[in-house]
């Protein structure tokens, strides 16, 4: 080495590197960094002092068990924000895959493991296509999204002359349906298991956290993840890397229709019947959860832990409104109120995409 | 003119969190001259400009403009006042997402006493005229985002034009322009200095500065360190000021080449091409040269299977090779360091180890999780070898000057031997010695494989390779070996006139 690197270029040893960006961590970074957890905890402090009951552990089971299938849809949706794509029809994969699994169970007569496995290879086969559809026919993702979720709005009524699936329901060609929700499906909505408590967390809860968990070391810690990451932020530099872009873009909407899919089983075995009205809030929520990520310790970018964040923000502001007799009609208003703010904090504060 | 200086900038510092970038900077531009500014790679120089330009804010210091202080909160308001920058980052100088007539008459859609409605017929006239006079020779109606680098850089730059501007500041505006395009240029900045405007012009291109320069003031670690403007101007002084040290004379002993290791034969790669061949040996160092537009990027991209050639074939030690995609050319082991960094290198959100890693992630993972452990030692390694001035291997990318982020993306392929590594266009934006650096490194680290560099700049060919290659028309048209070079044969393959066997000796 030269004498003009040993006296100008501040090429350092970790130790020092390590040790600099301390001082220099301004008031403001901290804010961005820490704010929204701030915010989230001041707010459980906050209920906590305002209404009876809000810290028992049965309190914060209901507001995770609120959350979890919107939570659930909110992570895949993460995946396809990560490649720079979005997924609109993931609402409409979960309640079509509910539709399906009351329609497996009740006129078809299988049983539960049939039921799950026709699910997921519903979310999969429909990710699947988005996918395809997108890559290969150039649609943009909003758009090609968007129609799929008409399509499949749709498509769950055909089966059944548009109406909800339950046992004893008259089916088109004028029989009965004789099949009825196995327990061991309606388990998956019902079953609690015992934590400190008897029959404290709801399976739903469960199968949230898990896959929270395995979403987030996939983005985080896998290569695949980050290469994901690499495709959102920049395709064709991705690309001369020697990423097959395509493939990756796809794999992002396979997995979010997967996890949709997921979320309607558990909407099934919630509800223990096909209810074509309901799941309607579930894509706005999801969305609004995984934007709300962006701001969770100034990401500024789509992010497993920040959505998991996001959806349980939603659900603790909900909660604890309504423990307040908070009229429910005001919810959709706090949740876009949240949303609103959450946006402002990642883009004004963070200032990503101010030049 | 001598001394009308008309901007003065006097104690100006600028720091990002504890890094002191800017150190007290005295600077005045006068009417009617080009002051060349000089600096290494991440001296300062465009954080300079973006404090000029009202980017940036300072953190002390004053800038006076006339006789009036200066200082501008945001890019529009220095616009206003008749200071007009165009951005080392070209998308910054750009709207992508409009076609060329629009950005050209971009400011003025905004400006004051323009209507409330848009008038397609008006913006085409008044875009017309601002490309007349650059001679701009794009078609108006394309969209931004279509175009060639090139291109897009002099959009940019006529749209700052447009502006009629009392201090006109460009950031190494020729990096990525053809020697016809930047002299299109030159002529322009020859006309507005004949207007009296001030001009400040940042490259680390010799070439530039010597067609340009009035004045040359040299900027190192943030602080002035000379200024030159007695005739004829001392450039030695000057590149020694701002490297502060003196650059030792560089030359190059020709290497014959050992083993063959890479070899194509009749290869098309491009409709009513006529094919072309070539031998590369291991150790040397090949330099492809020729004029922007003959193919060469196009060459480099089908070696490294981003596109099929129409016909021929290509051996790598021994073996047929025909990468289909850019992942089977890695596997092989043949790297291209592409051109145009921002679109084809860099992860923008990334920090320097994970951009460092993105090719070789297999490599740099355990049963696929990653193991930044080894990412970031690898990057820590290549930071001292190159000198990538930053705090350390976490920094974003975003926050590296250009030259540096453009050091990042040559290491990233010289962190994991390869067979063939292809560089096109490699020294974009990098400073003198970085260069020298560079170019020792590749010829260094070249003895077990094949290297190939596509350089447009003929002098940088010079400087590097054992052997150059002459393009022309999508096809290779000359040969020489890097000692004794018959200038003028080789000049006029450039140019495209082969000259008679029989003619040149
Ligand atoms: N937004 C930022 N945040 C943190 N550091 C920055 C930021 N912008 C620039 N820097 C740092 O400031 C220093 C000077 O950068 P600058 O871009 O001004 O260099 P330059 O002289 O233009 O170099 P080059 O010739 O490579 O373009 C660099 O060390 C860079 O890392
Ligand atoms: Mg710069």
């Amino acid at each position: 080495m030269d004498s003009r690197t040993a006296d100008k270029t501040p090429v350092e040893t970790p130790a020092e590197a390590l040790a600099q960006p301390k001082d220099g961590r301004s008031l403001r970074e901290l804010a961005i960094r820490y704010g929204f957890l701030s915010l989230l905890v001041g707010l459980i402090i906050f209920f906590s002092l305002a209404t009876r009951g809000f810290t028992s552990p049965q309190a914060a089971v209901f507001i995770l068990q609120s959350v979890s299938i919107t939570g659930i849809l909110a992570l895949g949706v993460t995946a396809t924000l990560v490649v720079g794509g979005f997924d609109l029809s993931i609402g409409s994969i979960a309640t079509s895959s509910m539709m399906a699994a009351a329609y497996v169970m009740v006129v078809l007569e299988q049983n539960a493991l049939v039921a799950v496995l026709v699910c997921l290879a519903i979310g999969a086969l429909v990710g699947l296509i988005n996918g395809l559809i997108i890559c290969y026919m150039r649609v943009p993702d909003l758009l090609a999204t968007l129609g799929m979720m008409f399509l499949l709005i749709g498509l769950q009524r055909i089966p059944t002359e548009g109406r909800s699936i339950a046992t004893g329901m008259t089916l088109p060609d004028g029989s009965t349906a004789e099949g009825t929700f196995s327990q061991a499906f309606l388990a998956l909505g019902r079953h609690r298991f015992d934590l400190f408590m008897e029959n404290l967390v709801p399976a739903s809860v469960v199968v949230l956290i898990v896959l929270a968990i395995l979403i987030w070391f996939f983005l985080e810690y896998t290569r695949f993840g980050r290469m994901m990451y690499a495709v959102g932020s920049n395709a064709r530099a991705a690309e001369f890397a020697g990423a097959p872009v395509k493939a990756y873009r796809i794999w992002a909407y396979v997995i979010s229709g997967v996890f949709a899919s997921i979320g309607g089983i558990l909407l099934a075995a919630r509800l223990g019947r096909g209810d074509i009205a309901s799941g309607n809030n579930l894509l706005l929520d999801a969305v609004a959860a995984a934007l709300i990520g962006f701001a969770v310790l100034g990401a500024a970018k789509p992010n497993a832990f920040g959505t998991a964040i996001g959806a349980l923000f939603v659900g603790v502001l909900l909660q604890g409104l309504t423990m307040m007799n908070v009229p429910y009609y005001t919810q959709d208003f706090v949740k876009g109120a949240v949303l609103v703010i959450a946006l402002i904090f990642t883009f004004a504060l963070l200032g990503r995409n101010a030049r | 003119m001598g001394d009308t200086a008309i901007f003065r900038i006097a104690g100006l510092t600028k720091a990002f969190g504890p890094n002191a970038v800017l150190r007290g900077v005295g600077l005045d531009l006068r009417a009617g001259e080009v002051t060349v500014l000089m600096g290494a790679n991440g001296a300062g120089k465009s954080t300079l400009v973006k404090v000029m330009s009202g980017v940036h804010r300072a953190d002390r210091g004053v800038m006076m403009l006339g006789d009036r202080p200066f200082s501008p909160a945001t890019p529009a308001e220095a616009m206003r006042a008749g200071v007009v920058t165009v951005h080392q980052n070209i998308n910054d100088g750009v709207v992508g997402a409009l076609d060329v007539a629009s950005n050209l008459v971009l400011d003025r859609l905004n400006g004051a006493g323009s209507g409330f409605f848009f008038n397609p017929r008006k913006v085409r006239r008044e875009a017309r005229e601002v490309a007349d006079r650059m001679g701009l020779g794009i078609d108006l109606s394309a969209e931004v985002t279509d175009l060639p680098l090139a291109d897009r850089q002099m959009v940019a730059i006529a749209r700052a034009m447009a502006h009629e501007p009392q201090v006109m500041i460009l950031d190494e505006p020729t990096s990525s322009l053809s020697s016809n395009e930047a002299e299109r240029l030159f002529a322009l900045i020859d006309r507005l200095r004949a207007r009296g405007v001030a001009i400040l012009y940042i490259s680390h291109r010799m070439s530039d500065i010597r067609r340009l320069a009035d004045r040359i003031v040299s900027l190192r670690d943030g602080a002035i360190v000379g200024q030159f403007d007695e005739k004829p101007l001392d450039y030695e002084g000057a590149v020694n000021a701002m490297l502060g040290q003196n650059l030792g004379l560089h030359s190059i002993d020709a290497r014959a080449a050992g083993a063959p290791v890479f070899s194509v034969r009749d290869l098309r790669i491009a409709p009513g091409a006529k094919p072309l061949s070539m031998e590369l040996g291991a150790g040397e160092v090949v330099a492809v040269t020729g004029l922007v537009g003959v193919g060469k990027t196009r060459l480099a991209e089908t070696l490294f299977g981003i596109h099929v050639p129409l016909a021929g074939s290509m051996q790598l030690d021994g073996r047929a090779y025909a990468p289909r995609t850019p992942a089977s050319a890695i596997r092989d082991g043949v790297f291209l360091v592409a051109k145009d960094r921002a679109s084809t290198g860099i992860v923008p959100e990334f920090n320097i180890y994970e951009n460092m890693s993105l090719p070789f992630l297999p490599r740099f993972s355990n049963m696929s999780v990653t193991r930044r452990r080894a990412e970031r030692q690898t990057a820590r390694e290549q930071i001292a070898d190159l000198k990538i001035v930053c705090r350390s291997e976490r920094d974003d990318l975003a926050t590296l000057s250009g030259g540096n982020q453009q050091k990042v993306t040559v290491a990233r392929w010289l962190t994991q031997p390869s067979r063939l590594l292809i560089l096109d266009e490699p020294f974009q934006g990098v400073d003198i010695a970085a260069r020298h650096d560079i170019a020792a490194k590749l010829r260094e680290s070249a003895r077990d494989r094949a290297t190939l560099v596509f350089l447009t700049e003929l002098d940088e060919a010079l400087e590097t390779a054992d052997r150059i290659l002459v393009m022309s028309e999508n096809t290779i048209v000359g040969e020489h070996r890097n000692a004794d070079v018959d200038m003028d044969r080789l000049l006029a393959e450039v140019a495209g006139q082969r000259l008679e066997p029989a003619g040149s000796v």
